[in-house]
């Protein structure tokens, strides 16, 4: 039990009262133990980091109760890796929770809907135990309406919502989260799917004011009422970030501007005028709005762009830290006089439509750039593509702080990946996605091998890596090699055989998160890593060579892991092939809302 | 079918593909095709088994299938083009369903009709060809009995229950504000360009000549 520490204390070292003051005196002496722990709270308190909680609680059993105590940001990196009461027993004291549930490749389709990661059973048993809670993130959950309700009602100091990718909800929820939740500060929703349920949610705020910092639905589809957008904004002095969706017009998004001129996250919504401005009317003064508005740093939406109103950004270019343009269907010249003006540009994301002519742009003046991301705007892998090596090439000269990127392309080289790995030497995380299946170094027509094994070999930093093109098992040897660091790697239509598997699972200690598809490792590949898997958050291979009877060899060589085999839901029948696995360690055991395509073996 | 130029993709015209027309569906042909689909098939089968099953159907024109490529729709020619270079795989590339519908956006235009009181709207995106548009339309109007005169296959599109029927011609006015005939363009060319629609009665449209007369007979 810990005493109240109001009294000073005269030795703070080592075990045992040792020599003290007088005004220890003054008290019943606690025993050694409780002045360790008491100094430990008060110690613990301060210590934010996961990984130094996590070490910190394994030291003792007075250390792992101290640590329990003093915790109060929870992130739980699997849903299913613990069940929400035995992390509600341990950690009592939690003021912010996080939550990931689905894997990655559930994005893309490769996973039936139903499969789990309900967000239900978390929040009744945080509604119990965690009456102060303020702050909710979750990813790839699926949340329900009930579920918004019952967290609008259970926490009455509740402060910051955070739905990234996330579905199973609509705008009834929304509306029961924003009139319930007096406190809400953030209410932010990324690239979540939310069903229209015919609910003005934005008129539920109250009329009275709001302290919202941040509001982001950029994501949500529906048409939401304008006129209580305008209420709501005027009525929260303290908004910072807002992030308005398609369906708010450029003449909609001026008024909301002059109303926040303090806005320092701005979403443009549609950026285009509505139907009814008709043609060559004098339209409001957006250039002055924007110059208005001198606080902006980050700049996303453009959803419907004319481009002729991009230059309406101008002023708030040179302060840009974040430029979102990955919507935005805008061609090499029309971005280069906006770009030419960002020189403090750390963070960009924009589609292929700027070709390599655009990145050249972005590389000659974001010398600060630290994350780019180049998205496709026709994905497909039959066409010849607008960027290129050369486009890679000219990023890695002219952007040579640059931490991330993620670059779509139909044609790349070796050379290009090359070098980026020695211009790049701060690259943590590098996604290359060619989208051609099987494709080869376009110039060359060798396999993409010695390019990704540069960038692993230079990039010292590197722990997250994303490999496609025609890739054989060398490219494997690499990474298993060199690759000490990856935590987490994605591997699609790549190696020749089960070696490739082996020398990742034997080489990369710290790997955490290794996803895999249509790739022809099979049972012998998976039995390599045996050693390795309760150290990893979650193994994915889907479209691969495995059988049953090498994933049963798994699940009971590794009883604290849970191996689901899923099916696809018209052919239910357990023949030998598997078409998906999905494994990842657990406390709990089999989870208990498995849907009826899933087998857990 | 030859490669599309890469810089198709720059010029306006050069509309955003609707994924639905390059996704794997495994569904029967009539089938309401697209992510809903596949969504509930659960993706892709085996490694070996990564094929699209709409090859072979993609050819037709006039049918509501889903048009494998971005070819025009118009031109009946194309009625005999080979499949795609490549089969098509679900999930690949890895590009968020959410940014996908974001790229195919939404595309309403007012739809007037000569004569009627009142405008509709529809959703351009929601087709892959003037045909299905043509269709949707005669659908959506279908309490006024009228025919559209159907440039693209030289032939009148009728409602059942023709008494009287009026003819009734499609324009559109398009970025610059010329009004045109439908299909003179390709249906993604017209998807980008069209701002409004318009039935216009046959009977007012004697001036307005097509701009590919070689397409359409001369009007009666």
């Amino acid at each position: 039990m810990i005493l109240a520490q109001t009294r000073t204390y005269t030795t703070g070292s080592g075990p045992g009262p040792g020599p003290s003051s007088s005004s220890v005196l003054e008290y019943l002496a606690p025993c050694p133990d409780q002045v360790l722990e008491n100094v430990l709270e008060n110690v613990l308190w301060f210590l934010t980091s996961r990984k130094d909680r996590n070490a910190a609680s394994l030291v003792c059993r007075s250390w792992y109760r101290v640590e329990a105590l003093t915790r109060s940001d929870l992130f739980i990196g699997n849903c299913y890796a613990v069940s929400p009461k035995r992390a509600t027993s341990r950690f009592t004291r939690i003021r912010s929770v996080t939550l990931k549930g689905r894997p990655r490749f559930a994005d893309f389709n490769l996973m039936p809907p139903n499969w789990g990661a309900h967000l239900a059973p978390w929040v009744s048993a945080m509604a119990l135990t965690y009456p102060w809670l303020e702050k909710v993130h979750l990813k790839r959950m699926s949340v329900t309406d009930d579920d918004l309700a019952l967290l609008a009602e259970s926490f009455s100091g509740f402060k910051e919502l955070v739905l990234v990718c996330c579905d199973g909800f609509g705008t009834s929820g929304l509306a029961i989260v924003a009139s319930r939740c007096r406190q809400l500060k953030v209410l932010d929703l990324i690239e979540s799917e939310v069903s229209d349920d015919d609910v003005d949610w934005i008129s539920y705020f109250p009329d009275t004011g709001t302290c919202l910092e941040s509001l982001i639905f950029d994501c949500v589809e529906c048409p939401i009422d304008f006129d209580a957008l305008e209420r709501l904004v005027a009525n929260s002095p303290s908004l910072k970030k807002l992030r308005l969706n398609r369906h708010v017009s450029m003449g909609q998004l001026h008024r909301l501007m002059v109303q926040a001129p303090r806005l320092t996250h701005l979403g443009t919504g549609s950026f285009s005028p509505s139907e009814d401005v008709a043609q060559g009317e004098q339209g409001p003064d957006y250039v002055s709005a924007f110059a208005a508005c001198k606080s902006i740093v980050c700049l996303s939406g453009f959803r419907e762009i004319i481009p002729d109103y991009l230059p309406a950004i101008n002023p708030v270019c040179a302060n840009l830290t974040s430029l979102n343009f990955s919507y935005a269907n805008v061609s090499a010249e029309h971005l280069k006089p906006i770009i030419s003006n960002c020189h403090k540009l750390q963070i960009f994301w924009v589609l292929d439509s700027i070709c390599d002519e655009g990145l050249q742009a972005v590389a000659a003046t974001c010398k600060e750039l630290r994350e780019l991301r180049v998205f496709p705007f026709e994905a497909r892998e039959d066409i010849e593509g607008p960027v290129s090596e050369v486009g890679l090439q000219a990023v890695s000269e002219g952007c040579r702080k640059l931490e991330s990127i993620l670059y779509f392309c139909q044609r790349m080289t070796n050379a290009a990946v090359v070098a980026m790995s020695k211009n790049c030497p701060d690259l943590v995380v590098f996604r290359l996605c060619i989208m051609g299946r099987h494709r080869p170094d376009h110039v060359t027509g060798e396999p993409m091998d010695e390019g990704f094994g540069a960038i692993v070999m230079n990039c010292k930093k590197l722990t997250r890596l994303a490999v496609s093109g025609l890739l054989t098992d060398r490219a494997f040897a690499y990474i298993g090699k060199y690759g000490k660091i990856v935590r987490t790697l994605s591997v699609a239509f790549a190696g020749d055989s089960d070696m490739g598997l082996k020398y990742v699972l034997e080489g990369c200690p710290r790997l955490q998160k290794l996803e895999i598809r249509d790739s022809p490792f099979g049972d012998a590949a998976l039995l390599s890593g045996l050693h390795h898997y309760y150290n990893m958050r979650f193994l994915w291979m889907s479209a691969c060579n495995l059988s049953n009877q090498g994933c049963q060899q798994i699940a009971q060589a590794l009883p604290r892991l849970v191996v689901e085999v899923i099916k696809h839901e018209d052919n239910l029948d357990m023949d030998e092939n598997v078409d998906t696995l999905y494994m990842y360690r657990s406390l709990e055991g089999p989870r208990d809302d498995v849907p009826r395509f899933v087998s857990i073996l | 079918m030859s490669p599309e130029d890469g810089s198709n993709l720059l010029e306006s015209d050069a509309a955003s593909v609707s994924f639905k027309e390059t996704e794997l569906t495994l569904g029967l042909p009539g089938e309401s095709r697209g992510l809903a689909l596949i969504e509930k098939t659960g993706g892709k089968r085996g490694f070996s088994e990564t094929v699209d099953l709409n090859l072979g159907r993609s050819s037709t024109v006039d049918s509501d299938h889903k048009k494998y490529s971005g070819e025009s729709e118009t031109d009946v020619q194309n009625m005999a083009k080979p499949p795609a270079a490549k089969a098509q795989v679900v999930g690949w590339p890895p590009v968020r369903a959410y940014r996908k519908n974001a790229m195919k956006g939404c595309k309403y235009v007012k739809v007037a009709v000569d004569g009627a009181p009142y405008l509709r709207k529809v959703d351009l995106e929601m087709y892959s060809s003037y045909q299905q548009l043509l269709n949707a339309l005669q659908d959506m109007f279908s309490c006024s009995s009228f025919t559209i005169r159907n440039y693209l296959n030289e032939r009148a599109v009728t409602n059942q229950e023709v008494n009287n029927g009026v003819e009734y011609v499609p324009i559109y006015e398009d970025k610059d504000g010329d009004w045109m005939m439908l299909g003179d363009v390709p249906w993604k060319m017209f998807v980008e360009s069209c701002k409004r629609l318009r039935l216009m009665k046959s009977s007012e449209a004697i001036g307005f000549a097509p701009r590919t007369p070689s397409k359409c007979s001369s009007s009666n």
